[in-house]
């Protein structure tokens, strides 16, 4: 097993570095450097020497196989957080035999093998280190604590119910049960493929605050979203001229607004044009518009709105731009003084935070996937009931439904499914 | 001294056909039975078939197993169920006259040249070192043999309930039996309690007939054997009649004095098979139930009469059988009881039913912690095909759960254990749809033959029956049709200009035999079960692909083998419960731990984790 070290902390200047080894080295590498070891898991002030030259001064911190997150010896260094520093380390642990950089998560990985974590805690982990913001981590701690399965394990016993149903019809044929239970499979299907479609719906938005909104700033050349971007950012980031048709390609700009991440677009201006480049880039503009959950059309004082083919929506928003020049009713703003910009954040994030309260507990893909896999079995379960009446094909069809819905969190038993059937019928001749 | 190859003890379901497979693999056997003529004894309903059981049958006799043939001969009433539903879960059920099937099951084993059927009762195992090399009868004799099958039912701690009246049951009250309980406990077993009951029998003569419903066979009876094609005794009806408010009045009235209310019994029941009193009071709003009153035998006034178990008193049973319609003036024959028992646990087996302690031990049947004849003769087969194999020097025998319901029942009972008696139902088999009884054959008799125990004359009749398939399949599939030809079948199909095969059109909703016979005179020309069963593989062809996905899975998963002695307490991951879950199902495939329940596919990650370290570590050392 090779000893793996990487940087733990984000690279680039920082206060403080941390640098981290796992794996059976870690003690004796860090010993090469620092000489004499500080106790486990007590943190000692050591300098680092590396053939005769000083490194740097750092705290060390140990922890012994069995008792650190990857479950093998681990060495924390905490280093000044310079980068010429942490490459003089990571220089002089390359060196070593038998230590190598770590791949990408291969910390996580050891922990998973070691057992120190369990597949949903990687999951969990993975999106809650990934949050930036006050909803992404709620969003995350919500999915550690279970709220996944806990839904599902609502659907999952309507589910096997319903498909108990069908098979105490299959398998007890000569018994007391009711002829047809076909009104109450139908029913109880119809419900839940109610509340998975709902679910479904709010899959898109779950995913939107793990990935981020996005608002385009849309309008006409020169009608001012690149000086209204880099107000909104606070810094340049799109270059800013009086000539119409500066921006080209696309700009994007990520900030947190009321707790949710979202990316600000500054879009090329829409007009008629000749020229090609301006072309490719109004045509890109229209199209990501379109996708973007809100679109801020920019017009000028006394200009007509002309949206270009794109379509309006409800939530859309629409300002006059350069109130600096004269005075406008409704939203209106001037980038160039500030006036009017907490009132467009303000009216954004209000339209934002609503939908995020839409937000359903499913998160990732494979998860939706899994939901898509049980909607669509349960459909033809339905057709199969209401057509040709092969009732084993049905319950073939619930079988596949409870199979994807397990896919989210554990598996069925047979045992389920009769237990539901005895506790139901009077089985027994 | 005579030398055995194979000693299977006990001549119940599981023990006959145990020694049937035995003998048909070439083993030297000895059948050791109390007494010659309690071979093949129904000591229950008279019936055998139903849903998942008849499936069951259905494979032992395309092993060439005994159960099929014999209930064919001795079948009084035949009834496929669910004859209307689709083909997958059709089930051949018949009532059985208990005197012709016990006779016929006495003459299965008699005809075989190398079965020794011996009287006596077996007091102990004889070992050597660490393996069974043999028996002792009560007598003192001794018997050597390599392997030794076990089906011996319910013997041990029985103990029969009749309301407050109980007694040792079994052959518990018999001081060899108790000596053979001992030493199996010595081998440190792990045993369960169970418990289940049965009915009073009725004297038939003092049933009232006239105006009760009356439930007649089928006119077409479907066998059980894929070698018959029709009955061989009379055939008779059954009875129906139901239960009342005033029945149920006398057992609520009463339930005090029930052994199994009165709190004598401490074994669980089934809950598929409810007695009288258990309908009364967990069904407090029906106010009838069913009962079927069925003959067991064509010279016996015995009645069965089926649903209303019980163990009230004697005098309580009296009352309440006669407050039902038509047994105002019955005769109780034999009153219900109850009886509670000792089963062994099945994890404490391989998949081949062999004792995983002691090596030459195998357990068959009831002693499992099951119930039913046709779930004792599928172990029994397979345990005998395994002790056979072993004697002889050969490779363990499976069946796997994608091929079979033995290989279903199998699996569920050495990896989950049982909490109640266990029964087979279709539900149980995740491949239900490719599981059926019309291609049992198809599915198990040539590896039949791969393993030795069929015999060389049913293999010809079944490539017969393989070749008229696949020249039935042939033909279809050579025919084409274009959509207004199949739209004159009376067959929905877009005008899309496409000819489609004949095979493929009998798949659609709406396709039947008879339509495709009267476009396809070469079909119409075949035998009625070929046609019906390229039917019935055309019907669920849509469905086949994504149950061979799923089967290619779980061989996959079936072929990841867990090392004994692998120690699941050494991943700090899962908890304890886990941990003690697994290790004492001890799975040997990661297929096995992911069916053991509260088992994660997070926990499985980690097995298979650990299991790749070990590799790794092996690889490297």
């Amino acid at each position: 097993m090779d000893t793996i070290y990487a940087l733990a902390s984000a690279s680039g200047k920082a206060g403080v570095a941390v640098l981290r080894l796992s794996g059976p080295l870690a003690f004796e590498a860090v010993g090469a450097l620092c000489g004499e070891l500080p106790e486990v898991r007590k943190a000692g002030l050591r300098r680092l020497f590396w053939e005769g030259v000083e490194l740097d001064q750092a705290l060390v911190l140990l922890f012994e196989a069995g008792a650190s997150f990857t479950g093998e010896r681990v060495v924390e260094l905490h280093l000044h957080g310079s980068v010429a520093v942490v490459n003089a380390v990571l220089r002089a642990l390359s060196v070593q035999d038998g230590l190598r950089l770590a791949r990408p998560g291969e910390f996580t990985r050891r922990a998973l093998e070691n057992g120190n974590l369990d597949l949903a805690q990687v999951e969990g982990l993975a999106d809650l280190i990934d949050s930036e913001t006050e909803a992404q981590r709620r969003q995350a701690l919500r999915v550690l604590s279970g709220a996944i399965g806990r839904k599902v394990d609502g659907w999952r016993q309507r589910l096997i119910r319903a498909g108990a149903l069908l098979e105490a019809t299959i398998d007890f044929v000569d018994e007391d049960v009711p002829v047809d239970v076909g009104p109450e499979v139908r029913s109880l299907l119809g419900g839940l493929l109610d509340e998975l479609r709902h679910e479904l719906t709010g899959a898109s938005v779950a995913e939107r605050i793990r990935d981020g909104f996005e608002v385009a700033i849309l309008g006409a050349p020169n009608v001012g979203k690149s000086t209204l971007l880099n107000s909104l950012a606070g810094r340049e980031a799109a270059i800013t001229s009086d000539v119409a048709g500066t921006t080209r390609d696309i700009i994007e700009v990520r900030m947190d607004l009321g707790g949710l991440a979202v990316t600000l677009l500054d879009t090329a201006g829409l007009r008629e044009t000749k020229d090609r480049v301006e072309e490719i880039g109004i045509a890109r503009a229209i199209a990501r518009a379109e996708a973007a959950d809100i679109r801020v059309f920019l017009r000028e004082k006394d200009a007509t709105l002309d949206p270009f083919g794109v379509n309006l929506m409800p939530d859309d928003l629409i300002v006059v731009s350069k109130i600096d020049l004269g005075t406008a009713e409704g939203l209106a703003i001037s980038a160039k003084t500030g006036m009017g910009i907490d009132q467009l954040i303000a009216e954004i994030t209000a339209r934002l935070v609503k939908r995020a309260s839409g937000a359903g507990t499913i998160v990732r893909e494979r998860q939706r996937m899994a939901l898509v896999a049980a909607i669509e079995s349960m459909n033809l379960a339905l057709e199969e009931l209401e057509t040709a009446g092969r009732v084993e094909v049905a319950a073939e069809r619930l079988r596949s439904a409870t199979w994807a819905l397990d896919a989210l969190v554990g598996r069925v038993g047979v045992e389920d499914l009769l237990g539901e059937i005895f506790a139901s019928f009077c089985i027994g001749k | 001294m005579k030398h055995f190859d194979v000693i299977v003890i006990g001549g119940g379901h599981a023990g006959t056909e145990a020694a049937g497979a035995a003998a048909r693999m070439g083993a030297q056997v000895a059948l050791i039975t109390l007494l010659r003529t309690s071979i093949g004894v129904m000591s229950c309903n008279p019936a055998i078939g139903g849903l998942g059981k008849g499936h069951l049958v259905r494979e032992i006799d395309a092993l060439d197993g005994l159960m099929g043939r014999v209930a064919d001969k001795a079948g009084i009433q035949f009834r496929l169920l669910n004859r209307r539903k689709g083909p997958a879960v059709r089930g051949p059920r018949a009532q059985t006259d208990r005197k012709l099937y016990r006779e016929a099951m006495l003459l299965e084993m008699e005809r075989l040249d190398n079965l020794d059927i011996i009287e006596g009762e077996v007091s102990g195992l004889l070992t050597d070192m660490d393996r069974i090399s043999g028996v002792t009868l009560a007598d003192g004799a001794e018997i050597k043999g390599k392997t030794v099958v076990l089906t011996a039912g319910t013997f041990l701690n029985g103990k029969i309930h009749i309301g407050d009246v109980s007694h040792p049951g079994g052959r518990m009250g018999d001081r060899p039996s108790v000596r053979l309980a001992a030493m199996l406990l010595d081998f440190g077993l792990k045993t369960g309690r169970l418990k289940t009951g049965t009915p009073p029998r009725l004297d038939g003569r003092t049933i009232d007939w006239s105006g009760l419903e009356v439930q007649a066979g089928d006119e077409n009876p479907v066998m059980f054997s894929f070698l018959n094609k029709t009955p061989v005794a009379r055939q008779i009806v059954c009875g129906i009649t139901h239960t009342n408010e005033k029945t149920h009045d006398i057992v609520r009235e009463n339930l005090s004095r029930s052994a199994m209310y009165g709190g004598t019994i401490e074994g669980v029941g089934p809950r598929y098979c409810p007695s009288i009193e258990d309908k009364v009071v967990r069904f407090a709003d029906k106010t009838s139930h069913q009962v079927f009153l069925e003959p067991e035998g064509l010279d016996d006034d015995t009645i069965y009469p089926n649903g209303i178990s019980s163990s009230l008193p004697v005098d309580v049973q009296e009352s309440y059988v006669r407050s039902i319609r038509g047994l105002g003036a019955v005769k109780i024959l034999q009153p219900a009881y109850a009886i509670e028992y000792d089963y062994f646990d099945p994890r404490n087996l391989l998949p081949t039913l062999a004792v995983k302690s002691h090596s030459g031990l195998y357990f068959a049947g009831q002693i499992n912690g099951t119930t039913g004849y046709e779930e004792a003769a599928g172990q029994g087969l397979i345990a005998g095909l395994n002790a056979a194999s072993e004697a002889l020097g050969g490779e363990a025998i499976h069946f796997s759960r994608t091929q079979s319901y033995l290989g279903v029942m199998i699996d569920d009972l050495v990896t989950h254990g049982v909490t109640e008696p266990y029964r087979m139902f279709t539900s149980r088999a995740e491949f239900r749809l490719s599981l059926r009884m019309d291609n049992a054959d198809q599915r198990l008799t040539e590896r039949g033959k791969e393993i030795g125990c069929v015999s060389n004359e049913r293999f010809k009749q079944f490539e017969a029956k393989r070749a008229q398939l696949d020249q039935g399949t042939e033909i279809l599939g050579q025919k084409f049709l274009t959509p207004f030809e199949i739209q004159n079948l009376g067959i929905k199909i877009s005008s899309d200009g496409v000819r489609r095969s004949a095979l493929t059109i009998l798949s659609y909703p709406d396709a039947s035999i008879e339509k495709i016979e009267s476009c396809c005179p070469d079909f119409a020309a075949l035998d009625a079960d070929i046609k019906q069963q390229i039917f019935c593989d055309s019907l669920y062809l849509p469905f086949q692909r994504r149950q061979d996905a799923d089967a290619a899975d779980l061989r996959r998963d079936e072929a990841v083998t867990i090392p004994e002695g692998f120690a699941f307490s050494g991943l700090p991951g899962l908890s304890n419960e886990l941990v003690e879950k697994l290790s004492r199902a001890r799975p040997a495939t990661i297929a096995q731990a992911g069916r053991i329940e509260g088992v994660t596919p997070a926990a499985l990650l980690l097995i298979l984790a650990q299991l790749r370290k070990i590799q790794k570590l092996k690889a490297a050392s």
